[in-house]
């Protein structure tokens, strides 16, 4: 009996096998493949075992990119979590004013990626840009296509830009699901803002924060479109992240086995970081539950 | 600690009452004595959490004024007014430890150190607090944490009332009247003004000196449990107290004085109610007596049915055109069928047009 | 119909909800009695098919149902959380499950109708749930649950999370309504008082197993256990550890109880003696035997109060009709009525129980 009813089982999540293997598992075992050996065509192939990853990891342009994108990602969560938690708790709680502020904050991410990237791209400009052009009669140099710090800023206020309503609207989701009790305990305890900010409202939007951290780690770390449209990767390597390094490797110069490599490393970078932060995040929660 | 006066309070969502039923809670003056305990005591939409929050400060009355002792308090915010307050869902600080918890209130006032241990010490042992001290509060079962609610306030010398609303919702009915032993043992030794809204019974009359029982936006009745079980000033209080509630009998106007219809039975002339209007007749159907064989005084009813309750033996009978329903001890003799019901005088009482008269 | 249960037990990942259970169920009103956690409701949800047991039969009047689901079966549920269909009127609410059945217009309006006026919401028939008070809502489920005429209808805890004067209300009223029909009734409580108004049978359960099963006022005055005195009985049964030697029974506090009449049998030994809160009490009954306590907490429920007791070796709750204020920590006499004890021996099966005062 029980066993029929085991094989059932396994054949109603048959489907689902095959279409995690179709979408995720072949495509990584092809990565594996170039990884691991020389592919000049399907019948014209060699054994290279670490090879590419040696020479990969011995690679300056690698590191490089590694260090900008661990920065990058590391300044975006330093801006993009603070501002976020203060934009919320600055946010209108109830009325005609609360749907406006969530109205506005929502509008960045609906704009797709290409698009904020172009957006800024013409707005940044210092010939024609409105932004570039207003920085620039302010007195203060800028240009992002020749200047390796204006570009970084470029990426950073865009990215702060597009993404930091994502905390803002976690956060405030997480804000108002703070029974009214507790701001009535806090006043009659004597409570001042800071304290209940310290006291009620970060423990209680714990929980929220840890997922919009987690999210825009992972998303920054992975960022290609923006600085692609923006800057290309330059001047020069400025902005050449790893998604863009990657790219140039693969597209641009054709070199497979060493992109791949670099994919694998990538690919474990993320796994490794994910599961810090899932298990930060599991073991939170029952300390929370508890 | 204070003397908590409601001076002609009232409260309406609207903003031009123009008549009764626009009034969340109907104007009216009560005040609750220094270090009473008082049950604030109504089904949902009777007021009491209206009246409650006004008392805290969280809703600011549309009519009349709030004084603690002599102080005007009603536009004052609940952080300016010295109460403290346990709600239906327990309101801990999840970072802190139990001891923090409770000290927080004296810490943001300011209070030194050595006073704050020695205050918060001696709280923690009174609510047997004292072996969690330093373990996070989030840790802490339900009952644990409402009982820090209540040191909170308790840790406070300045407080004049602490407000309950319904505290004992989240608690495992085992533990129910562990806590209200432990509240009422807060109360003797303390003697501060408590206020308690709930919407049980059990609960209100366990708990308070005094209960004010609400309906409809109104105070039914004042008193004690006693009183409003013995004698109920309003037909609504006699409904809502006891389980099943009061028997009511619709009487009319004879002669002599005033008949159960459908029975010769007439209520002698002491209890004769003056005026004009609708009269009742209310007893408890734990007073009421129900025999099988004839007595001097009994009136003639058909038993219906006969409930073993385990305790008790429910018996629903028809007296005349009207039902009543009385408790009888489980060896109570009877049968559905012709019996013979006593209305004890001492536990009769009547009402015209809803109000105790007699 | 009649539904029996044959053995069934449920196992979840090693963890044992439910002991193997017998029952033969005949069409009328069953209450599962037991405290939260007791396994009523992995009960009710294997009888009803929406888990399978992981060992027994299910016979729905002699036909083998255990492998059939829910949706082939004649059921309908009712839960604590009142659940019906947000978006829906209360008369779409009571006919959804008749629109299943494809039952044609006129019928199914008249049906409706019917089941509404049993429950007195038929001024309501055009309102959504949201506008509805919790008793008017858990009314709409009850009706919906009748409306489908299932040859098994379960409620799981229907009253508990109301008022308690709408309880009271409702509990006569569905009395009533079970009493007309030919279904097997399950109701699950874990409220004594709701047990016995209800009537009709009882299967006494505690910690998965069923303790006792029999007609529920036959089961209250009859317990076979300790455990089911306990369960069954509010507030829990007055226990005490006595000592028996020589047709006399030793209590703390150095009372001494000749024993006669349905005690007098009991062999030396230790024994648990039980006796109900309403057999104790506080004002003088000459003759009784008593022992001193304190006053813990007199608990007032309304037309009763129960003073919580203690005194060495025993904590008590004494139960005195009418409204009695007492202080914490008065010193009060406790009479006991002998005539009402029961003795249970170590093995918690009862001994001795007292004969039944009225009816037999």
């Amino acid at each position: 009996m029980d066993k029929i009813e085991n094989n059932k089982a396994w054949f109603l999540v048959l489907p689902v096998f095959v279409i995690v293997a179709i979408s995720a598992i072949i495509p990584l075992m092809t990565v594996v493949n170039y990884a691991f050996q020389d592919i000049f065509s399907p019948q014209d192939r060699y054994w290279v075992g670490t090879e590419w990853f040696e020479s990969v990891l011995a690679d300056d342009d690698l590191h490089g990119a590694l260090i900008r994108q661990f920065v990058f990602s590391f300044v975006i969560l330093l801006i993009e979590i603070p501002l976020g938690i203060a934009l919320a708790l600055a946010m209108p709680a109830r009325g005609w004013r609360a749907s406006l502020a969530l109205v506005l904050m929502a509008l960045p991410l609906l704009i797709p990626w290409n698009v904020v990237g172009t957006i800024w791209q013409v707005f940044a400009r210092a010939d024609i840009g409105l932004g570039g052009w207003l920085v620039n009669a302010l007195g203060i140099p800028y240009n992002y296509t020749s200047d390796p710090v204006a570009a970084w800023l470029t990426i950073v206020v865009m990215d702060v830009w597009h993404w930091t309503p994502l905390v803002v609207l976690l956060c405030y989701a997480g804000l108002r699901a703070i029974p009214d009790a507790y701001y009535q305990a806090a006043a009659i305890d004597g409570a001042t803002p800071w304290k209940v900010f310290r006291h009620i409202e970060l423990p209680k939007m714990r929980g929220v924060l840890l997922i919009a951290v987690l999210l825009r780690f992972m998303d920054s770390f992975m960022i290609y479109t923006e600085p692609f449209v923006v800057t290309g990767g330059g001047p020069g390597n400025a902005t050449t992240f790893l998604s863009i390094h990657l790219t140039k490797i693969a597209i641009g110069q054709m070199d497979l086995g060493p992109a791949a490599a670099i994919s694998i490393i990538y690919f474990l970078i993320i796994l490794t970081l994910s599961f810090v932060f899932y298990n930060v995040m599991t073991r939170m929660g029952t300390g929370e539950r508890a | 600690m204070a003397e908590i006066t409601l001076a002609g309070l009232g409260h309406a969502y609207r903003l031009d009452p123009r008549q009764p039923s626009d009034f969340a809670l109907q104007p009216m003056d009560f005040a609750f004595a220094d270090g009473g305990a008082y049950a604030l005591l109504g089904p949902s939409g009777c007021g009491k959490t209206t009246l409650l929050n006004i008392m805290s400060g969280l809703l600011r009355p549309s009519h009349g004024r709030v004084r603690f002792d002599e102080h005007d308090v009603t536009a004052k915010s609940p952080g300016e007014r010295n109460i403290a307050q346990v709600f239906q869902f327990p309101v801990v600080y999840d970072t802190m430890s139990v001891f923090d918890n409770l000290a927080f209130p004296l810490r943001n006032r300011g209070v030194a150190e050595p006073e704050v241990r020695q205050k918060v010490e001696e709280v923690a042992a009174m609510l047997e607090l004292g072996p969690d001290l330093r373990r996070p509060a989030r840790r802490l079962g339900a009952d644990a944490k409402q009982k820090i609610s209540l040191g909170r306030g308790l840790v406070r010398a300045d407080v004049a009332a602490i407000l309950f609303d319904e505290p004992l919702t989240v608690i495992d009915p085992h533990l129910k009247w562990l806590l209200r032993r432990k509240l009422k043992q807060v109360h003797e030794r303390y003697r501060r003004t408590l206020v308690y809204v709930t919407h049980d019974q059990n609960e209100a009359l366990t708990f308070a000196e005094k209960i004010v029982v609400m309906h409809a936006g109104r105070v039914m009745q004042v008193g004690t449990p006693q009183e409003l079980f013995e004698r109920p000033e309003h037909r609504f209080v006699g409904w809502f107290i006891g389980s099943p509630g009061m028997n009511f009998v619709p009487l009319e106007r004879d002669g002599h004085g005033l008949r159960i219809p459908g029975t010769d039975h007439v209520l002698p002339d002491g209890l004769v109610g003056p005026g004009a209007g609708r009269i009742e007749l209310g007893i408890r159907p734990e007073h009421l007596r129900i025999t099988a064989g004839p007595s001097a005084d009994g009136v003639p009813v058909a038993v219906e049915r006969v409930e073993d309750l385990g305790n008790y033996a429910l018996v629903t009978a028809k007296l005349g055109s009207a039902t009543v329903m009385a408790k009888l001890s489980e060896d109570a003799p009877v049968m559905p069928g012709q019996a013979f019901l006593r209305l004890p005088p001492a536990w009769t009482r009547l009402y015209l047009d809803d109000r105790l008269i007699h | 119909m009649s539904l029996q249960l044959q053995g069934i037990a449920r196992t979840v990942g090693g963890s044992i909800h439910l002991h193997p259970v017998d029952a033969l169920l005949e069409p009328g009103l069953h209450v599962l009695l037991g405290p939260t956690g007791a396994g009523k409701t992995s009960l009710m949800r294997l009888m009803a098919g929406l888990d399978a047991p992981s060992a027994g039969r299910i016979l729905q009047d002699g036909q083998d149902v255990t492998g059939v689901p829910v949706r082939q079966r004649s059921v309908a549920f009712v839960y604590q959380q009142f659940i019906n269909y947000p978006s829906l009127s209360v008369f779409e609410n009571i006919a959804s499950p008749l629109r299943l059945k494809g039952q044609e217009r006129g019928a199914i309006e008249r049906r409706v109708r019917e089941v509404a006026s049993l429950l007195h919401i038929d001024h309501l028939l055009d309102r959504l749930p949201a506008e509805l008070s919790g008793g008017q809502q858990q009314r709409t489920a009850i009706a919906r649950a009748l409306a489908k005429d299932a040859r098994l209808l379960l409620l799981d805890e229907p009253l508990v999370n109301l008022d308690y004067k709408l309880r009271e209300e409702l509990r006569t009223e569905l009395r009533a309504l079970f009493e007309r029909r030919g279904a097997v009734v399950i109701y699950s409580t874990t409220e004594p008082i709701e047990a016995l108004t209800m009537g009709g049978s009882v299967l006494v359960m505690h910690e998965g197993r069923v303790l006792q099963a029999g007609p529920t006022a036959q089961v209250y005055h009859h317990p076979a256990s300790e455990a089911v005195a306990e369960v069954f009985s509010d507030p829990p049964m007055n226990l005490v550890n006595v000592e028996v030697t020589g047709g006399t029974a030793r209590f703390p506090q150095g009372l001494e109880l000749p024993l006669t009449g349905h005690l007098g049998m009991l062999e030396d030994g230790a024994y648990r003696f039980g006796i109900r809160a309403l057999h104790l009490a506080l004002r003088p009954k000459p003759g009784l035997p008593f022992l001193p306590a304190r006053v813990e907490l007199a608990d007032i429920s309304g037309s009763e109060t129960f003073v919580h007791v203690h005194a060495e070796g025993l904590d008590w709750v004494v139960q005195e009709e009418g409204v009695h204020e007492h202080g914490l920590g008065e010193p009060v006499t406790v009479y006991l009525d002998p005539t009402r004890l029961y003795a249970f021996g170590p093995d918690g099966r009862v001994r001795a129980a007292p004969a039944r005062g009225r009816g037999g």
